[in-house]
């Protein structure tokens, strides 16, 4: 009698686990079906039209900014951000090295980008943009130059900042990426800790997302984690963004670029 | 958010947990200070650390001695019901278990947040869909028993998981206020009683 | 004024594999906006693809497609440099054409 309560129990347990299974494993077949027509193209679409586009107040075009691989160099470009520019003396990603370049040879204020809301007058620009240049570096290895002391000291900060617990929550970024096969619900959560989960990670967006049909920069993704996590909202490419970039891109080192990516 | 009240020893063992990169310290201060900013419910002074959440921000917890002096620290916060009353009713624990809404810049008020249990454990038999940063917590009142003990632990630990665990991941849902006293009376019913379907196949 | 399409098609074994990506909001009519207002519904109705002139799929869409629609079909016939011309029409009269040739 007692045995067969046992069995019965077992037989349940492995039941569910089957279950649960069998729901990430349609997720994952959902997403690859959808990866064939990743809607991400529309985005940059547009996004290689307004690269080459003469805007703003100096009517030009971005086609001589300087991503890191000389002007006008696109291809892999987004791989190998953010890296440490030595005409601003910065430390940039992809959308903070845009507004350089949107400003100094379009004359286009980085504030109108700041302060636009998601999806919204220059943000949608930027998103359109950042579709493009990203899906030029589709396929390629994530290369991160981390020679440069200031790539170092923004390594460093990043890493700070990925263990600072805070807010009424106590979480910190490793509450949810600092261990090996941990799901949100369904949501499978990449460990940043290591090259595996910051390749998969960081190398997957920026990316088309379905529930909602918007394409998130990473600026965009970065300043969600911050919302679920009740922090404080990050301003929109302030170092604490720059320096989580450098961490995550710089632990993925090697991996692939699988830009841009399409999710949930 | 509640106070952390820190005796003498654990300031001072804190500082001794000094922090490998101590040169970078005022650099990341200053990071932090200039990179957010208040929106909506969400004001600026949440990056400012509390003692222990400082402690647990490494790679590594802290040492043995450290945490303990957490979780005694972290012990006097609990507040367990003043009538005795432990228990809601589980129905309405379920939906706040599955609710993983509050607190964000987007949340308009700051009662009636969700308790996000979902998020990271198991509980139900029917649920599916539950994260795995926790334990599971499937048929929690049929296993744990339901003696006055038992009881009294989970209030204090859903109160404040930091009582029992100086670094853990679990939100203190009672000493923060994240949830009332009647939404955690509604989560006890969901986790002890029989006809829970955390019990209940 | 509408956004472009993506199409393309590829021909092999006789069969020629058509995948078109749409632009369009495709809103239900059933989602409120933040001040609780209805978003009138704004959606695809129809769909019609063509190959050298001649009707190879029609399609009637509705509310329950996702925004940005992806659309993949398979027709008989077809080879290399012939011209596939997808059309889309929407419940407020917007509509949209483009083509690709087949590769």
């Amino acid at each position: 009698m007692k045995h067969s309560v046992l069995a019965g129990l077992l037989a349940w347990a492995v039941c569910s686990g089957v279950q649960a299974d069998s729901a990430t494993d349609e997720i994952a077949r959902y997403r690859e079906m959808i990866a064939d027509g990743n809607p991400s193209e529309l985005f940059a679409l547009q996004g290689e039209a307004l690269w080459k586009q003469k805007r703003g107040p100096k009517n030009a075009s971005l086609e001589q900014c300087d991503l890191g691989l000389g002007p006008g160099v696109v291809k892999g470009a987004s791989a190998r951000l953010p890296r440490y520019f030595k005409d601003t003396g910065k430390v940039e990603d992809l959308e903070t090295r845009l507004m350089t370049c949107m400003q100094t040879l379009q004359g286009i204020d980085p504030k109108l980008v700041i302060d636009a809301p998601w999806g919204k007058g220059e943000k949608e620009t930027m998103q359109a943009l950042v579709a493009y240049i990203v899906t030029e570096s589709n396929g390629e290895k994530i290369a991160i130059d981390m020679r440069p002391p200031q790539m170092k000291k923004m390594y460093e900060l990043g890493k700070m900042a990925f263990y600072y617990r805070g807010g009424p929550m106590d979480f910190s970024c490793a509450t949810c990426h600092g261990d090996k096969d941990k799901r949100i619900r369904l949501q499978d959560l990449p460990d940043l800790r290591t090259q595996a989960g910051a390749a998969a990670g960081w190398g997957t967006w920026p990316a088309y997302r379905v529930s909602n049909g918007q394409f998130w920069t990473m600026q965009h993704r970065l300043s969600d984690c911050f919302r679920q996590q009740r922090f404080p909202e990050p301003i929109y490419g302030s170092d604490v963004t720059i320096a989580l970039s450098v961490y995550m891109a710089a632990t993925g080192n090697g991996g692939t670029v699988l830009t841009p990516g399409i999710k949930r | 958010m509640k106070k952390l009240l820190l005796a003498a020893p654990l300031l001072w063992a804190l500082q001794g947990v000094a922090l490998a990169n101590d040169e970078l310290r005022p650099a990341f201060k200053a990071m932090l200070d200039a990179s957010f900013k208040t929106t909506g419910i969400a004001a600026k002074y949440r990056i400012y650390q509390l003692d222990f959440q400082a402690a647990c921000s490494q790679p590594k917890p802290p040492p043995a001695s450290v945490q303990k002096a957490i979780e005694a620290a972290q012990m006097q916060t609990i507040r367990y019901p003043a009538d005795g009353h432990y228990f809601g009713d589980w129905r309405e624990g379920e939906k706040i278990a599955i609710s993983g809404r509050g607190l964000t810049w987007t949340d308009k008020t700051p009662t009636d947040n969700g308790g996000g249990c979902y998020n990271c454990h198991q509980m139900s038999h029917h649920e599916i869909a539950y994260g795995t940063i926790g334990p599971s917590l499937l048929n929690y009142g049929n296993v744990r028993g339901r003696s006055e003990d038992i009881i009294k632990y989970t209030w204090g630990k859903i109160w404040n998981a930091k009582a029992f665990n100086a670094c853990s991941n679990m939100p203190r849902n009672g000493d923060a206020e994240i949830l009332t006293e009647e939404q955690i009376r509604h989560l006890m019913a969901y986790l002890f009683d029989p006809a829970s379907p955390v019990n209940k196949p | 004024m509408a956004n472009p399409m993506k199409i393309r098609a590829a021909s092999k074994d006789g069969v020629t594999e058509v995948k078109v990506l749409m632009s369009h909001e495709m809103e239900t009519g059933q989602r409120k906006d933040s001040s609780g207002n209805l978003v009138p519904a704004h959606f695809i109705t129809e769909l019609t693809a063509t190959w050298n002139g001649k009707t190879v799929l029609e399609a009637q869409f509705g509310p329950a497609v996702s925004k940005n629609p992806y659309l993949a079909f398979k027709f008989k016939g077809g080879a290399k440099g012939d011209k596939v011309v997808v059309s889309w029409k929407d419940n407020k009269g917007d509509s949209r054409t483009d083509e690709a040739a087949i590769a």
